[in-house]
């Protein structure tokens, strides 16, 4: 490489700006067609194209490009990661959201232009690597570069006077100190000229090749991956196939056979919940969720008890099973004016508060003679606050109550048209009880019933359950992305904190010479050359020459 | 009964702690700032007094930080945990970590101690605010963060945030020595008796190529500190929250941030990028990781909700 001729100027950098040019050649070298003719061809143009993409500045470039590109991503929604901000957004912002939609700023990380510039930065960086595989490789197995002719010249430098007498050892001496430091060595009759650190370019190109490895097993493990919700109340199973999930999101790649035959009873839900009468300050803060499950794998009569806990999911071969959440489950039943069952079971309620205030729907369309819904709260320890209205004061089932506003009217699901279980379309019901009806809430402990309005039937509060929000997840990828991330780490650490050092022994007329040059960062660069020059000095021997003038503000050490 | 004893009367006494070092903190950047105005005079009398003013004001630093770890302890003991799940207890403790590294990298390489004005400037500012407007009351974990993996990639976080933190330090430093309008002024600033002051302060720094090297080695081990944050997050996040790469506010800042310092490690290697443009770089990056930790934490919508504000 065209170190020498550059290494005169400040520092150590300009060794490592020959790094931009294309491994193996000076930045200004002309190839083939370039200087012969005026204009470039085909060829020239994709010489010249290459050589801009693989340069280091490209590479600076597109990283702080792809920092760039990374901000949208946490301005606006995304739906990888917040489905429901996105609806959300699309509801306040009408005008906005589809030009911004269209734009992809809700999928930024799987969007064409932030694709393009990563895409871009790994053929850069695979451009540059992979020439520089091939010139490392050489230089591991080719003896360390001749000693230059004007040592002074380098970084670091120190000269020794010595009589003749002693000089004639010096060589010998200083190849074994240096091979004892690590350094691999050729001799001349009138130098020795060593190197070390060649762990420091493995080290880099580890990381490099590495990273590519990492997008790799990302790319393959997402496409052969999935991820599905399973919202289940206490004493019910799930099953692991399609139909088992209320909601799934697949790779590209992904059949479902991969989804390994098992069945999961949550058997019990707990909480822990903290509670102390002297310092109201954390009260209601959950200190464990845990899940008591039942799992029976395929061929098996008897499942195996199993705990889930946050932090602690069940893994099994090609599935991991995690809670994510928790709620209430009051166990409702309505009949009709008839006395028809038109509705019973456990009714998932959402938190709406650390409390646990929590919103839940029934939708009642078998009802005879007219359709109901009800929007309903529940609070599982009631209290009430000074305008009358409840909330709830504590997140344990201490006191809990339901309570209950009738919707009477055509609730739509005979249309056709899909819609929210968790949310009733009030418009266009007839509101029978709460609000500005007049009429009371219906408000049920366990075990109540109370007649509905107009007519409708009856209600009742029978149990209350809990449920357990459950992920079920598998990425076939995952070891090999930790292996890649383990890999790079490593090399980054090598390419950091290894230095990579040339230190030539020089006789000179006077006495001997001793010369460093660093390949990128080295703090301890005047130092190797000072304790080489003394360990190499006979003792009783000369003074030293030092020449200030070739360490400029180095020279305090 | 609930495994954990709070002990909310303990964090407020031993707030009195952070308070005191807050006053030390800010006593000693007096000092310090006094010491560069001194060592910068033209009168050789008013020069011989600066050094003791800046001995005082490491001394200061060194006490501020005894005083700062009582705090920090006392809030670990009230909460029956490490002390830094929660905005105020970061802060609390990421300072500390700062003022430590400082103390010890400056006993070994007195070059740096230039850097404790800008430090105990830095660490009063953030002080005062973690103690006025982030402090909250003692309070239990939630699950999701009861676990080993908050010992490991919170307290990368935090040594990593302190390396770049000093080398952001060297490269404002590296900035202002080497901008244009401090070393070509224009006549009229020139003549001025507060710019002539402010240059000889300049001057006190060390060298440009020091600054600019400093400020890589400590960059280096914050890189390096800051690759393990997110790959102990990684892990981490796959156990919690059911995979390991999720794009979460947080997870998208800790990338941008390792962007930019990858950016700065490739411009300290390309002609043209070095100097002035890397010493940018840092800049940018510490001002990203300060963003990620105050705007992200605050306003931003993600997992990593834990300021305890509401």
């Amino acid at each position: 490489m065209a170190t020498s001729q550059r290494s005169k100027t400040k520092g150590n950098e300009p060794v490592e700006a020959a790094d931009q040019a294309p491994v193996g050649r000076p930045g200004d070298h002309i190839t083939g067609t370039g200087i012969a003719e005026p204009t470039l061809g085909i060829a020239g143009w994709g010489r010249w194209i290459w050589r801009q993409v693989t340069s280091m500045r490209t590479a600076l470039i597109l990283l702080l490009m792809l920092a760039a590109a990374a901000i949208p991503g946490s301005i606006f929604p995304q739906r990888s990661a917040d489905p429901n901000g996105v609806t959300t957004y699309f509801q306040q912002n009408p005008a906005t959201a589809p030009v911004l939609d269209k734009m992809q700023l809700f999928d930024v990380y799987s969007s064409a232009w932030f694709s393009a510039i990563y895409i871009l930065l790994f053929v850069s960086l695979i451009g540059c690597v992979v020439p520089r595989i091939g010139v490392h490789w050489q230089a591991v197995f080719a003896p360390p570069a001749a000693t230059p002719t004007n040592l002074s010249r380098m970084p670091a430098f120190k000269a020794v006077k010595l009589g003749n007498k002693k000089r004639a050892l010096l060589l010998d001496a200083a190849k074994s100190e240096l091979k004892r430091g690590g350094y691999r060595i050729a001799a001349d009759a009138e130098s020795v000229a060593a190197e070390r650190g060649y762990w420091r370019e493995t080290g880099n190109l580890v990381f490099h090749v590495s990273l590519v490895g990492l997008l790799i097993a990302v790319g393959i493990g997402g496409a052969y991956s999935y991820s599905g919700q399973r919202v289940l109340v206490e004493g019910d199973t799930f099953v692991n196939n399609l139909a088992g999930y209320d909601s799934f999101n697949p790779g590209i790649a992904f059949n479902e056979s991969q989804l390994p035959p098992f069945a999961l009873t949550l058997d019990r839900f707990t909480v822990k919940y903290y509670i102390d009468k002297n310092y109201a300050g954390n009260n209601g803060t959950p200190l464990n969720f845990k899940a008591d499950v039942t799992v029976t794998k395929q061929g098996q009569t008897k499942g195996t008890k199993s705990v889930i806990q946050v932090n602690e999911p069940i893994d099994m071969p090609g599935a991991s099973v995690y809670l994510t959440g928790n709620g209430y489950a009051p166990v409702i039943t309505v009949r009709d004016s008839k006395g028809n069952i038109a509705y019973t079971g456990p009714v998932i309620y959402l938190p709406q508060d650390a409390n646990m205030t929590s919103l839940g729907v029934i939708k009642v369309p078998d009802a005879k003679p007219k359709q109901f819904g009800i929007l309903s709260f529940f609070y599982p320890t009631a209290g009430k606050l000074r305008t009358g209205a409840y909330t709830s004061i504590f997140p344990a089932n201490a006191n809990p109550l339901v309570t209950m506003n009738i919707y009477e009217g055509n609730l739509g699901l005979d249309s056709g048209i899909p819609s929210n279980v968790f949310s009733l379309a009030v418009h266009g019901l007839n509101q029978l009880t709460g609000g500005k009806t007049g009429v009371k809430s219906i408000e049920l402990k366990v075990g109540d019933s109370a007649k509905l309005p107009d007519n409708l039937g009856t209600v009742s509060f029978d149990s209350l359950r809990r449920y357990a929000s459950l992920d079920v997840d598998y990425n076939p990828a995952q070891g090999w992305v930790l292996l890649f991330a383990l890999l790079a780490i490593t090399g980054l650490m090598m390419s950091l904190l290894i230095p990579r050092r040339r230190v030539w022994v020089k006789l000179s007329e006077t006495g001997f010479e001793v010369a460093a040059l660093a390949r990128g960062d080295d703090p301890r660069l005047e130092t190797v050359v000072a304790k080489l020059a003394t360990t190499l000095k006979p003792k009783k021997a000369a003074k030293t020459a030092e020449n200030d003038e070739t360490m400029p503000e180095k020279g305090k050490e | 009964m609930n495994g954990v004893v709070l002990n909310e009367n303990l964090s407020r006494f031993t707030e009195l702690g952070i308070y005191a070092s807050m006053a030390f903190y800010a006593v000693a950047f007096f000092l310090l700032s006094m010491n560069l105005a001194r060592a910068a005079s033209e009168k050789a009398l008013v020069r011989k007094q600066a050094p003791k003013l800046e001995t005082a004001g490491i001394w200061l630093i060194v006490v501020g930080a005894l005083f700062q770890a009582i705090g920090v302890v006392g809030r670990g003991v009230a909460v029956g945990r490490v002390p830094w799940a929660n905005m105020y207890e970061f802060t609390i403790t990421s300072t500390l970590v700062a003022v430590v590294i400082f103390a010890i990298a400056q006993f070994v390489k007195k070059e740096i101690r230039f850097v404790g004005v800008l430090l105990s400037g830095f660490v009063t500012l953030a002080l005062g605010i973690a103690t006025t407007l982030w402090y909250v009351q003692v309070k239990t974990l939630m699950p999701a963060l009861q676990n080993y993996w908050l010992y490991i990639h919170v307290s990368l976080a935090i040594v990593g945030t302190g390396f770049f933190n000093i080398a952001a330090a060297m490269s404002i430093a590296y900035l202002l020595k080497s901008a244009k309008w401090v070393t070509e002024p224009k006549p009229a600033l020139a003549g001025n008796a507060l710019f002539k002051l402010f240059k000889r302060i300049l001057d006190l720094f060390p060298g440009l190529e020091q600054l600019e090297q400093t400020s890589y080695r400590f960059n280096i081990i914050g890189v390096i500190l800051w690759t393990f944050t997110l790959l102990a997050g990684a892990v981490w996040a796959e156990r919690a929250w059911h995979r390991f790469w999720g794009w979460d506010t947080k997870e998208v800042w800790t990338f941008i941030i390792w962007m930019i310092y990858a950016g700065y490690l490739h411009a300290k290697a390309t002609r043209g990028w070095s100097g002035k443009r890397s010493a940018w770089l840092v800049v940018v990056g510490f001002a990203a990781i300060i963003f990620n930790f105050t705007i992200v934490n605050l306003f931003f919508k993600g997992l990593h909700v834990y300021s305890g504000l509401k």
